[in-house]
Formats: structure tokens, sequence, C-alpha cells
């Protein structure tokens, strides 16, 4: 038998992404925050989640891509980290894939930009591409401290 | 229970053995006849031997048994006890902790080498019993080789015949002692002692189940009743994680009461009345559970002080008062530290060599007098010594050597705020740098500390009397009371420990009562100019330049506005005022911690989830000060000039007292002492009901009872004006949790003056008469007051 592994995944962008489900603790539709004045702008607030006080990371600020449009509300990703649990902002949400492991390539070299720190690698599927996203890096806000997005 | 557990066990059991060792040695020293003390120190050190003989910590067991033949000596009164043996004994419960440490640490005992300490301790056996080589010997010398596997076979034996007022582990290495002589005040059973004494057996499976609660209880390990089988241990983590399962019911109960309050429902209303109540007591019983007496930290000054008196060649006894008094756990490890380095500090640099008590006419022995007492919800913890008090034209050089202060500046300040300047960092008035103080560190960072868990401290001298170091210390860090406050649409939370006051301009003086020094905003706050600070610039992502114009929109916005709110903190000792665009109420908030990324940001205390589900933040009112520079090195010294200023004119005698100001009846004014007024209230009139004959008012989920000033003060014949206000104007005054509220007809003005009272005898409620604001003005007597308008029922509590 081969190795097969779950991935919780998403899109940012039209791009399609992926987390391994033993580290999503939920996925939850837009929550309201509470602002953080002083913070970088990744950062977007914090959402109470039953009573537990979640930072929320906007992926597409994290990934230093465009902002949502007005009006079109981020989903939730919590996942799990030593720190305790974040929330990712994404787009959309897909479903709950079965990937063989074998379809793995690290990020080939010309990936550039803010993605490559953030990602593991793809999985080749058919079709399509998964960008594998590194919870932990991606949660590392040390390095975009000092780096506004694009965006803003 | 696995090996790590039973490990884990026996290192909780002996630390808080060893603790209390430490006291009790101390104990026995002043008293060296206390057969209870001894007793009770011969049993802890046997029973780590005995369980570290049972674990195979080999070393451990010897220690202890060198330490533990000496004791057996002590306690049958072959030997008595002298400073020497004192040492070795308090050395013997160093290495042991240094071992259990190790253990701890990696598992094993270390390399520690014992031998000479070993050797120490059998020479002070040996030197008693060369004195007592004529009494017919209680134990035999070749024992020492036995004990090990004797003991390691006991361990799990029944060990112990619960005597209400002393028992002791019958130990098997004594086997003669226990058969042979049975101590009227001592009843020893031995493993092989039963079998002769059936009644023993007996009684040992009755006595089978407490005893091992009693092993699992060991921190009251009986100084005679057992209180085993009335207490179990419980793990700090469980109570955390239980405590945060309350804080979010808590939370829970915020949102359902606050949706309640719009329903029409009355069953719904009742039950969520009852949620209300019970979750509120079902708060204050976990909080309890984590609530320790500060007598746990306490316990080890006793040593601490020998340690340091002996170490300085003076004498210094400790007495304790309010070791009772209980603080959350947390607050207890984080003033640990401090309040050691307070201890050692008072018997190093407060008290005497005895030369210099002798020549002064003192008592040649030191004293250092520990206090702890509630008030009005905070723990005040009070260190006296009656040493030779502060030197303050010593810390006024110093301070001035280091450039802390000018000498203009010094000139002008008080002995008190020179007393205070120990607190800051590098000051050091030590003549000569001693291993326990002087270096310069160590007041500051009391300092920082108890700053850091929401506590003050302060410290009061009198040359030649001693000093006294007092802080105030919150009770628990969990919940706390905070103001709700709104700017730029987002709720933020400020603890209420920061909070002085709330002033609110309105009308003309939006225009008029903010002036700029230089561009920053100050306000004249009865006559002392206060930095303002607006939250909304604070927040906003590019930091204002501190000396910055008001920003034109705000010039503009301020003509439009009708009231500027400004919330008087204190951070540091510094008064700022924090501008906010409204100010919401009060709640008791359950504090979050915030994740790691946003630790960094000293803004933010914390988080908290409020009523409506959302999340506000914690303001942190010192980084607060710090990023918008109220706090900085220069405005201190301005703001210290100013106050010395201010106190030094108020030292001639008169007091300088803040006041409220209220009108009761038509025109009458009256004063009352600002330190007792708790909050100000309003109250719709309807909101009154009657209890017990009494008007009463729901107030934080109390019944408060109210007190119409002008009806207890008017005289009996004229009868108090009932035109029925709209609303009443409540000073509520708190004591013992209680509160009463005085029902004034309007509150005028809160001044800070320095007058004289004229004490004053002849009217009920009234304390005596000053000139306030150039008018005389009665100063209400609050206590008298309230005793005279008790009508026994609902004010009992507060006269208790």
């Amino acid at each position: 038998m081969t190795n097969v592994q779950q991935f919780c995944t998403f899109f940012l962008q039209d791009q399609f992404f992926g987390v391994p489900v033993q580290q999503v603790q939920e996925v939850i539709r837009y929550q309201e925050m509470t602002r953080v004045p002083l913070v970088p702008p990744v950062i977007r607030g914090l959402i109470n989640l039953r009573g537990q006080i979640v930072m929320a990371v906007d992926l597409r600020r994290r990934l230093g891509m465009e902002d949502r449009a007005d009006g079109e509300l981020p989903m939730n990703v919590v996942v799990r980290t030593d720190e305790g649990a974040v929330s990712f902002l994404v787009d959309e949400i897909g479903d709950v894939l079965e990937v063989e492991e074998s379809c793995f390539e690290p990020p080939p070299g010309n990936v550039r930009g803010r993605v490559r720190a953030v990602i593991l690698g793809v999985h080749k599927l058919s079709g399509h591409l998964m960008h594998v996203l590194d919870v932990r890096k991606a949660c590392d806000l040390t390095e975009s401290v000092d780096t506004v997005p694009d965006a803003e | 229970m696995s090996d790590d557990e039973i490990v884990k066990e026996f290192l909780i059991e002996s630390h808080e053995n060893l603790d209390r060792l430490d006291h009790d040695l101390i104990v026995l020293e002043k008293d060296p006849g206390s057969r209870d003390t001894l007793a009770s120190i011969f049993r802890t050190i046997h029973t780590i031997k005995g369980t570290s003989g049972f674990l195979a910590f080999n070393q451990l067991e010897t220690l202890t048994h060198a330490g533990e033949n000496l004791l057996a000596k002590l306690r049958d009164g072959l030997l008595t006890l002298t400073p020497e043996i004192t040492t070795a004994l308090l050395a013997m419960l160093d290495a042991v902790r240094q071992m259990l440490a190790s253990i701890e640490a990696t598992g094993a005992e270390g390399k520690r080498n014992n031998q000479e300490l070993i050797e120490t301790l059998a020479r002070l056996l040996a030197g008693m019993e060369t004195k007592s080589d004529c009494e017919p010997p209680k134990e035999q010398p070749q024992l020492d080789n036995l004990s090990a596997p004797a003991a390691a076979a006991n361990t799990g034996d029944i060990r112990i015949v619960d005597v209400p007022t002393r028992s002791v582990d019958a130990t098997a290495e004594y086997p003669r002692t226990a058969e042979i002589q049975i101590e009227p005040c001592t009843e020893i059973a031995a493993g092989k002692s039963v079998h002769k004494h059936p009644v023993y057996k007996y009684e040992d499976t009755q006595e089978k189940p407490q005893d091992a609660a009693e092993t699992l209880h060991a921190q009251h390990p009986a100084h005679g009743q057992s209180v085993s089988d009335s207490t179990i241990r419980v793990d700090v983590g469980q109570l955390d994680r239980l405590m945060n399962r309350v804080g979010e019911l808590v939370l829970l109960r915020n949102q359902i009461v606050q949706y309640t309050n719009s329903t029409e429902d009355s069953e719904l209303l009742g039950t969520s009345q009852r949620l209300n109540l019970l979750t509120t007591e079902l708060q204050e019983g976990v909080m309890k559970t984590r609530m320790q007496p500060i007598g746990n930290i306490w316990s080890k000054f006793p040593r601490t002080v020998r340690d340091v008196a002996l170490s300085c060649g003076k004498q210094a006894r400790l007495e304790m008062e309010g070791k009772e008094t209980e603080l959350d756990k947390t607050i207890i490890e984080a003033i640990k530290d401090p309040l050691t380095h307070l201890v050692r500090n008072a018997v190093d640099h407060g008290i005497e060599a005895p030369a210099v008590r002798r020549a002064a006419g003192k008592n040649l022995e030191g004293c250092l007098f520990l206090r702890a007492f509630h008030e009005g919800g905070q723990v005040n913890i009070e260190i006296t010594d009656d040493g030779a008090g502060l030197d303050y034209e010593k810390i006024r050089n110093k301070a001035i050597q280091k450039g802390l202060i000018t000498g203009d500046q010094a000139a002008r300040m008080t002995e008190r705020e020179i007393a205070n300047l120990i607190f800051m960092p590098g000051l050091s008035t030590a003549a000569k740098v001693t291993n326990v103080s002087g270096r310069g560190v160590g007041m500051d960072v009391v300092k920082t500390n108890i700053e850091k868990i929401g506590g003050t401290v302060d410290v009061q001298s009198k040359p030649g009397l001693g000093s006294t170091v007092r802080m105030k210390i919150p009770l628990t860090l969990a919940i706390i009371p905070a103001l709700i406050v709104t700017t730029s649409g987002d709720r933020y939370a400020i603890p209420q420990v920061s909070l002085l006051e709330l002033v609110r301009l309105e009308g003309e003086q939006v225009r008029n009562g903010i002036e700029l020094v230089n561009g920053a905003p100050v306000y004249r706050l009865r006559g002392r100019l206060l930095p303002l600070v607006y939250l909304s610039r604070e927040l906003a992502a590019e930091p204002s330049p501190p000396n910055a114009q008001p920003s034109s929109t705000e010039a503009d916005t301020s003509e439009e506005i009708q009231s500027v709110n400004i919330i008087v903190l204190r951070a540091d000792d510094r008064r700022f005022g924090l501008v906010v665009d409204e100010i919401n109420d009060t709640e008791e908030i359950v504090v979050k911690p915030l994740s790691k990324q946003l630790k960094s940001i000293d803004t933010y205390a914390g988080a908290t989830i409020m009523g409506d589900g959302k999340v506000a933040l914690i303001l942190d009112v010192l980084g607060l000060a710090q990023r918008a520079n109220v706090v900085g090195e220069v405005r201190d010294r301005a703001v210290m000039e100013k106050e010395g200023k201010q106190k030094a004119g108020a030292a001639d005698g008169s007091r300088c007292n803040a006041v409220l100001l209220f009108q009761y009846g038509e025109s009458e004014r009256m004063a009352i002492d600002l330190a007792l007024v708790a909050r100000l209230e309003e109250f719709p009139s309807d909101a009154v009901e009657i209890a017990a004959d009494q008007k009463v008012v729901q107030y934080r989920g109390q019944i408060m009872p109210l007190i119409r000033v002008s009806e207890m003060l008017e005289s009996r014949h004229r009868k108090a004006v009932e035109n029925a206000p709209q609303s009443l104007q409540v000073v509520v005054y708190a004591e013992k949790g209680r509160s009463v509220g005085l029902v004034v007809d309007r509150i005028l003005d809160i001044v800070e003056e320095s007058f004289v009272m004229q004490r004053q005898t002849g009217r009920t409620g009234v304390m005596g008469s000053a000139v306030i604001q150039k008018r005389v003005t009665d100063i209400l007597d609050v206590p008298g007051l309230i005793a005279v308008a008790d009508h026994g029922q609902l004010l009992a509590g507060m006269q208790g």
C-alpha cells in the first residue's frame, strides 16, 4: 500500500493550497474580527472561537497577494501550532483530498516571492497543482513584520 | 503508579517538608525544649530517608540518616541544640535540596560529595556520646549498617498510629526503643511491635486508609490532628484548565444576560438571573481553590532572616501577622522573590549591628515585622524593621552623584519622595557591598516585578526608628475589573487598578480646557498639569511625533464635539490623561493572554471577550504611557519637581487631602474624604426598592442599602426636601465587600487642598469642619453615619 495523506484544501486568488488535515483544527465561516492596531497588517484581527481568542492571519497578505475586494468575506482555516490556534483567512474552502505521497515535489527553482518561503512543495494532481503550505513558516511573522504588503 | 510517578510524588512531598523544616529548625533554636517540633523534624527527615532508601537514592539516604541520628538524640533529650548543630542540620537540608533538585532534573542524585557534612554530623553526634557514656545506650551504634534495608522494607508498612496530639513514625531501626520504652507523650508502633500488641494491629487496619491519604497530602502532615481525610492534592494544571472553563462560562453568562435583558419573557429572565448568580458563585469557588495563604512563602523567611543576620553579625527576629491572608497561586509565585529580597534587605541594611543598637538604647535583637491583610479588594503586605531607617541625606547625595536627580530638585523633594528613590535603578547606599545586598540592583527589580502584576510598592521611613515597605497586590490576575472605552469604533478595556478618576469636559471647557505646552496637549486638573494622550492617535498606524500639533482633523472635529472624556490613569507613579471617544462601563473581564506574535507589542496586556461575544483588547497602561512618552525621563523629573513643591507646601502640619464636595438639603455643602469613596453612581429613582424597611438598590449583583444624607443630617424637626428627582446621585462607600450608597443631592467637585480639620463631636455623622475653597465645610463621618442609620439588618455585614 502506498502512503496516502489527507489534505484540507483552499483557494487564494485562484491558486490551490493544501494543509495536512492533522494540523487543521476546524474550518469555519467568516467571523467578525477585532482589529489590533499597531501590529503588522498580515494580522487582520482577533476572533472569538468559543471563548478562545485566536489571531487571524490573512494568507493573501502573508503571500504578498492583492487584498480581497470589499464585500468578499474570507473563510477561516484554524490550524494548530505550538503557540496555540491560529486562523488563516482564505478565499474559499476546497474538498478534503487524499493524495499519494509519491506525487509530491519540492518547489521548482523558478518559484519566487513570498510563496516560496512558506510552501513545502507541490503535489502534482491530475489537472492541477496543490501548494502544500508550511504552517509553521506561515505563522512566523517575524520576517514579514517590516515588509508592507503591496496592496497597502 | 509508575516509578516515575512515585519519584515525582516523593519530590513534591519532600520539597514541602523541607520548607517546613527550615521553619521548624528556627523555632527549635528559639525553644530548644520543644518536643513537638523535634518530633516533627525527626519525622520529616525520617520519611525522606525511608523513601529515598526505597527508591535507591543511596547518597540521600546516607546523609539523611546521619542527620536523623543526630535528631534522634535531640529528641530523646540526650543532646541539647547548639547553634553549631542547627547550622549543620540546615546545611544538611541544603544538601538534601540540591540532591532533590538534581533528581528532579536528571533522575539521579548527582555527584555531590557529602562526606564532610556527614562527618560533621557524626562528630556532633559523637560529641554527645562521649558526654553520655554513663547513660544506658538507647541505640545500638551498629544499627547504622542495618538501617538501609530495614528502612526500605519498612516504607510500605503501616507507619502511623494516629494520636490526637502527636505521633511519630515508628522506625524499624530502633526496635529496642519501640519495645522497651514507650514514652508518655510519644507512641511508637513498629512493624515488629505490632505482633506483640494486638491492639495496635486492630488500630492499624483502621488507620490504613487515613495513612494513605496522609501521604498524599503531606503539606499538612498533622501537627497532631489529621486533616488528611478532608483534603486532596490537585494538579495546578487541572485547576488552570478549570479556571479557563469557568472564565468561558462567565463570558457566556454575560452574553446570555445581555440577550435576555432585551426580552420580556419573565421565565427566561428568571432563569438567566439564576444562571447569573450560580456562575458568580462558581467563579468565586474556583478562584478560592487557587488561593494560597501567604504563609506558604513566609515560612521560609525565619531562616532567611537567621542566615542573613548571622552572616552580617546582627541579631534579628521575625514576627508575622496575617499569615493566613490568601492570594492567587500565580501571584504568590510572582511576589516570592521580591519579598525575599526585601526581607534580606531589611536585615542587611535596616537593622543595625548590636553595638549600634545598644548605643541607641534599643533592644539588641532587631525585629522584622511582616504583616499582610486584605483591603479594598487588594492585599497589603508590609515589611517593617525597627532599624536605623533610611538615611535621607545619603540617598539624596547618592542620587545626585549618580545623576538621577539634580541638586535643585533634591532640595525640593519631600522625605517620602527621597525614600522612594531607593526603587530607582542604580541607587545603592550600602557603604560596602555585601553578598546580600548593596549592589544597586534589586530594589528597582522589586518594583518592576510588583508593578508587572498590577501592584504598587512604597517605602516610608523614620530616621532612627526604622522603615516600612508597603506593597499593594491584586488578589488575582485572571478576572479583573476594567473600564470599557470606545475609540475609533473599537472597544478597549483598561484595568481598573490604574484608574484614578474620570473627567468629562463639556461645552465651553471643550474648547478652553485643553491647552498646549509646546504642542503637547495638557489639562489643568485641580491646578496641576495633566499630560493628555489621545488613544486614537497612539493607536494609529503612524506614530505621531511627540510634540506634534494636534492634526487639523482633530482640531476641526473638536469644534463639533460636545464633550471630551479624559481618563486619568496612573503609570509608574505618574499621572496622565487618556482621551477616548466614549466611556462605556466597568465590567469584570476575564484576562486572556495574547499569542506570541502579539506579545511583543507592549501596548496590550491581553484580550478579553465581551458580553456580545466580540474580542476586546486590554490596554497596558504603562506600555501605552511609555509609547506616548508621558513617563519618559525628562518629564519624570518635571513632575517629580512639581509634586515636590506641592507637597512641601503642605508640610506645615496641615493635611493635603482630596475630598469630594457635595450638596445636600437645599444648599448645605459637605465634604467627604475621597479615600472613602468607591464610586459615584447615578440611579433612576424607580430603581429604589424597599427591603427590610430600608431603601435599597440592586448594585453589581448585590443589594445596596441607601442612606439619604440629608435625612440623616437635617435636624429632626425639619423634613427633608422630597421633590423626588428623576435620578439619585449616590456616593458608593464600600467596606468588607459590602457597599452602602449615600444619597446626596448634588455632586459639586473634587478638590485637593491642605486644610486643618477641627474636630467636632456635637453632630451625628459629622467628623468636624474645615475651611475648604475658602468656605467652612463640614466633613462627613461615614462610618458614624452608617452606624446611626443601621437598622441592624442590611448593614450587619459592614459593622462586623
